[in-house]
């Protein structure tokens, strides 16, 4: 539904002229580690449980305390979840960012603030509503160290009863927050309710914003990408994961580490795999490969910096056959770049890892279920091909929570790939890296196979059929050659583009990744002032088929992607020289999501040439 | 005196013949210190009567690191990248808790490029035989000083070496080894009750074995030379292992001797040789290395033996079963479960 749509059937649903109902952004302006996430988490949380589509983006700095944190909300009764260019609802309870907040925010939009900021009210553009945080936290119920902390709650309760968020919801929301620990609800619901008291008696509303309950919500779930990502290889037999710490990936080890605990211990408490945090991304990976190669399904989380790192044993890993997932959790680069941001900048630095002729699988979570999916899948996929396969997700899809269809139990047996079994080297022999069925993928066996003839020697170096040492032309060029193959291979059996066709459109568009929300809202509005397109959403590399024959339907392509040089675009212009015009680019990194507006102005502009 | 030699038998305790030890004819140069240590490890490995298919090997880069290819062949092998086999043991121990790991290394692969995660699978305690065939130089490169190499060393090419050595015992034990020693390629008579020793050890298991570099670094003013360990060297003890399915018969006088326990009740005796050395003294051992330094010796036997730690398995929590055999349901929880935690999510 188009905002012009959602706003026509605002007026149907009875609201007044000029009323906003569930469909507005709000940002909430605090320091880092002032204990606002909860709050932030809270409403979002709260919004949910009323049954209105919303979702939650943290923009937050690189910083465990002190610096600006900015904290957006975005109910949407028609579904989009993407991030909007602004938020006419503003919370200032940063003094370091409320003038420059106050003076960005759009005439009409509306103010709350802690009453203790000094900041000019002269705009009379812009409703204020003032809240009397420390009035309301320094009282002897509120324990002086946890006054700050609490003081969070203060807009909390303010914004609920000037928005009409339901105290129900607020409170099932704050349970659920705690996981049920009386003690913290019973810290924090107080002040929320003495807030929304003081606001009912002191607060005039005098603006058009508030929210109602609707029925949007069943049946999905509120969980950020990281948390699925976890899961999902829990469920997909994850045994080894070796992992160094990096913002935006540390959470999903964190998440994966509490699942597997609750769900992979046998009943002695003695647990089915191992999570280990290794001393560096370099010897990260050399684990999860010693272990893929011994036989675990292993796996490790980083990101950029921790990808740099492991660059020269995915080479290995890739030449010497060796399963692997990497998950990929991208922020801004280059280098350090902006830690806390987002971007799918690492395509290049994935799909082309390590020195000399190497490709590697990629795999492109656009959502939350999918991030729990190819959790699963990953580890099947690196099996199946003996080969470091990479999913690669993003900051806002890892670490914001998303409104998702219910995870499904993963439809497929566990695939270990082509192991031989004792019995099966007896009977048929043993070449290691010989394509016995056409297809690339050779055979293997694990270290500890009970045969004389099933061990053989890994090696990064140059190696013939059967795994011995060579440096003769032709062996080499051969394995390479199936190497290429099975790579190849792979094109038409990982998880296929999402295709959306649209009779009559001569524009296509391509995404990955988290940018899809942006890219459905940005077709609908397109849609509305008459522009068709269609819609194609990548999850892996290398691309099907079917993506050529997409490019071929349509006189221009625009790909979709969070990075500066259009990787995406490039890596399909390289599969499709003879179509290489068609793709265009709308791609930036500056750290911030898409927005659909951004996204329609720049097919818009283009088009225009 | 208890001894290690074979029964007569040509076959040893698991049927096997020496010859189902043996790997492919090394590439090395001759009189290379690497391949007496392989020959060692061949006769080792053959005496204690390991299963070969329940071996893995491993090695980086290097001279040292080719040498895996040249013993047991009818065991797994690895050669990884430079200086991170230890994170490849690693990871294959936690995959299959149940086999028998031995890493070779160099001084450069262990001692420069290597030294942090050689650090850090010491800390760890991954169960590991871990060989350094130390030169003091880089071979496959022809020739550069190394993190070993020692202060004041010459050259033919690179000159004099400014920089001080880096005792690898020594980071070792700080590290929290519990198995040290030091050895010599040409002192077979050593390397092999070690080497045992070592296999018995369930840890970690360090042996620094001084092997000289016949092609670059085999000037007898060079501390890895044949020739300057012959005048230098310092045994600690003469050493016996003395096998679990073997009686003690000792016949060191009391007083003289110490027999060191290993974790499956195989016993390392040690006759002592001079000084008081005691190898499960912390201090002592540390003293022994600074000792050693400043009195320009090499010191060799067993530096230092602790067999308290838990190993990263168990310090894990794992189960006995190997992880990369266990079944599928082990692998994948229940569909009741999901159902119960979406249930949670909503």
């Amino acid at each position: 539904m188009s905002v012009i749509q959602s706003q026509v059937a605002d007026i149907l649903a009875g609201g007044n002229l000029g009323e906003v109902v569930n469909d507005f952004s709000m940002q909430i302006a605090s320091a880092n580690g002032s204990g606002s996430q909860t709050s932030n988490m809270v409403l979002v949380r709260a919004l949910f449980r009323m049954g209105i589509p919303v979702s939650g983006k943290n923009l937050f700095p690189s910083n465990i305390q002190g610096l600006p944190t900015w904290y957006t909300i975005r109910c949407s009764r028609a579904g989009y979840v993407a991030c909007q260019p602004s938020a006419p609802v503003v919370v200032l309870m940063n003094p370091e960012t409320a003038v420059k907040d106050l003076a960005g925010l759009e005439s009409g939009g509306v103010c709350f603030y802690s009453d203790d900021l000094k900041i000019d009210l002269s705009r009379q553009d812009v409703t204020y509503y003032p809240m009397p945080v420390k009035q309301l936290t320094n009282v002897p119920e509120v324990p002086r160290h946890l006054r700050t902390y609490i003081g969070n709650m203060v807009y909390v309760g303010v914004l609920a009863q000037v928005l009409k968020i339901e105290m129900g919801a607020l409170e099932a929301a704050l349970d659920w927050q705690f996981g049920g620990r009386t003690k913290l609800v019973n810290a924090n619901l107080p002040t929320i309710k003495a807030a929304y008291e003081w606001a009912a008696a002191n607060i005039t509303k005098r603006d058009q914003y508030r929210v109602e309950r609707m029925n949007a919500t069943a049946g999905y779930m509120l969980v950020d990408g990281n948390a699925a990502g976890g899961l999902g290889s829990v469920y997909g037999g994850m045994t080894v994961t070796a992992w160094y710490p990096i913002t935006p990936s540390t959470s999903l080890a964190d998440e994966m580490s509490a699942f597997a605990s609750k769900l992979r211990r046998d009943p002695d408490g003695k647990a089915n795999y191992a999570i280990v945090q290794a001393e560096d991304e370099l010897a990260a990976i050399g684990m999860v490969l010693g272990a893929g190669w011994a036989g675990a399904r292993s796996m490790t989380t980083t990101s950029g910096p921790g990808i740099s790192l492991m660059q020269e044993f995915l080479g290995f890993g890739y030449y010497a056959e060796i399963p692997a997932v990497i998950w990929n959790i991208q922020r801004v680069g280059p280098s350090t770049g902006m830690p806390t941001r987002v971007s799918q900048g690492d395509l290049f630095v994935c799909y082309y890892a390590s020195h000399g002729d190497t490709k590697h699988i990629c795999l492109l979570p656009g959502s939350v279920n999918e991030c729990f999916e190819f959790g699963w899948r990953s580890l099947d996929i690196a099996e199946q091909y003996q080969t470091p396969v990479f999913v690669l997700s993003d900051l806002d899809l890892g670490m914001n929570q998303w409104m998702t269809k219910p995870f499904e139990y993963p439809a497929e047996p566990i695939n270990r790939g082509k192991v031989l079994t004792a019995e099966q080297v007896e009977k048929n022999g043993f070449r290691r890296y010989a394509d016995i069925d056409g297809d690339g993928i050779p055979y293997r066996t694990l270290p500890g196979t009970d045969h004389p003839r099933a061990s053989y020697f890994t090696r990064g170096s140059g190696h013939d059929a059967d795994a011995r040492y060579t440096e003769e032309p032709e062996k080499y060029r051969d394995n390479l050659e199936r190497l290429r193959r099975k790579i190849e291979r792979a094109r038409e059996h990982l998880p296929a583009p999402v295709v959306e066709m649209t009779a009559g459109a001569k524009i296509g568009i391509i995404g990955f990744g988290s940018t899809d929300p942006a890219i459905v809202e940005a077709r609908d509005t397109l849609a509305a002032s008459g522009v068709k397109t269609s819609y194609l959403r990548m999850r892996a590399l290398p691309a099907a088929a079917s993506v050529v024959d997409f490019v071929c339907s349509h006189e221009r392509v625009y790909v979709v992607e969070i990075n500066a040089d259009g990787q995406l675009r490039q890596i399909l212009q390289s599969d499709m020289p003879e179509l290489a015009a068609r793709l265009r680019p709308v791609c930036k990194l500056d750290g911030m999501p898409f927005t659909a507006a951004w996204i329609i102005g720049q097919i818009n502009s283009q088009e225009q040439k | 005196m208890a001894t290690a030699t074979v029964a007569p038998s040509r076959l040893n305790l698991i049927g096997l013949d020496k010859s189902d030890y043996k790997g492919n004819p090394s590439t090395l140069c001759a009189g290379c210190g690497h391949d007496s240590i392989s020959a060692q490890i061949i006769q080792v490995a053959f005496e204690l009567g390991l299963k070969p298919e329940n071996v893995i090997k491993l090695s980086g880069i290097g001279c040292s690191s080719k040498s895996p290819a040249y013993f047991l062949n009818r065991s797994h092998g690895l050669n990884a990248v430079h200086g991170r086999m230890p994170s490849v043991a690693s990871g294959a121990m936690l995959a299959n808790r149940n086999l028998t790991a031995i890493g070779v290394s160099g001084d450069g692969d262990t001692g420069s490029i290597g030294l942090g995660q050689f650090k850090h699978i010491i800390r760890r305690n991954v169960p590991m035989v871990y060989v350094i065939e130390n030169n003091g130089v880089y071979g496959l490169t022809k020739g550069q000083f190394s993190a070993t190499s020692d202060e004041g060393q010459k050259l033919k090419y690179y000159g004099d070496n400014e920089y001080p050595a880096v005792d690898l015992c020594m980071e070792a034990i700080v590290s929290g080894c519990g198995f040290v020693a030091r050895s010599f390629a040409g002192d077979p008579k050593q390397v092999r009750p070690l080497l045992k020793a070592a296999f018995s050890f369930k840890g970690t298991a360090v042996l620094d074995i001084i092997s000289p570099c016949v092609t670059f670094n085999n000037n007898p003013d060079s501390n890895k030379s044949y020739e300057w360990v012959r005048d230098h060297d310092s045994p600690l003890h003469d050493i016996s292992f003395v096998p679990v399915r073997e009686e003690i018969t000792v016949e060191y006088e009391p007083g003289e001797t110490k027999a060191v326990t290993m974790h499956d009740g195989a016993k390392i005796v040690l006759k002592k040789l001079a000084g008081e050395h005691d190898p499960t003294d912390r201090m002592a051992a540390i003293m022994l290395l600074e000792r050693s330094r400043t009195d320009n010796v090499l010191t060799t036997g067993l530096i230092y033996y602790n067999p308290d730690r838990d190993t990263v398995q168990d310090s894990e929590g794992m189960v006995a079963t190997a992880l990369a055999l266990l079944p599928d349901e082990k692998l994948r929880p229940a569909r009741s479960t999901l159902e119960k935690i979406v249930a949670g999510l909503c």
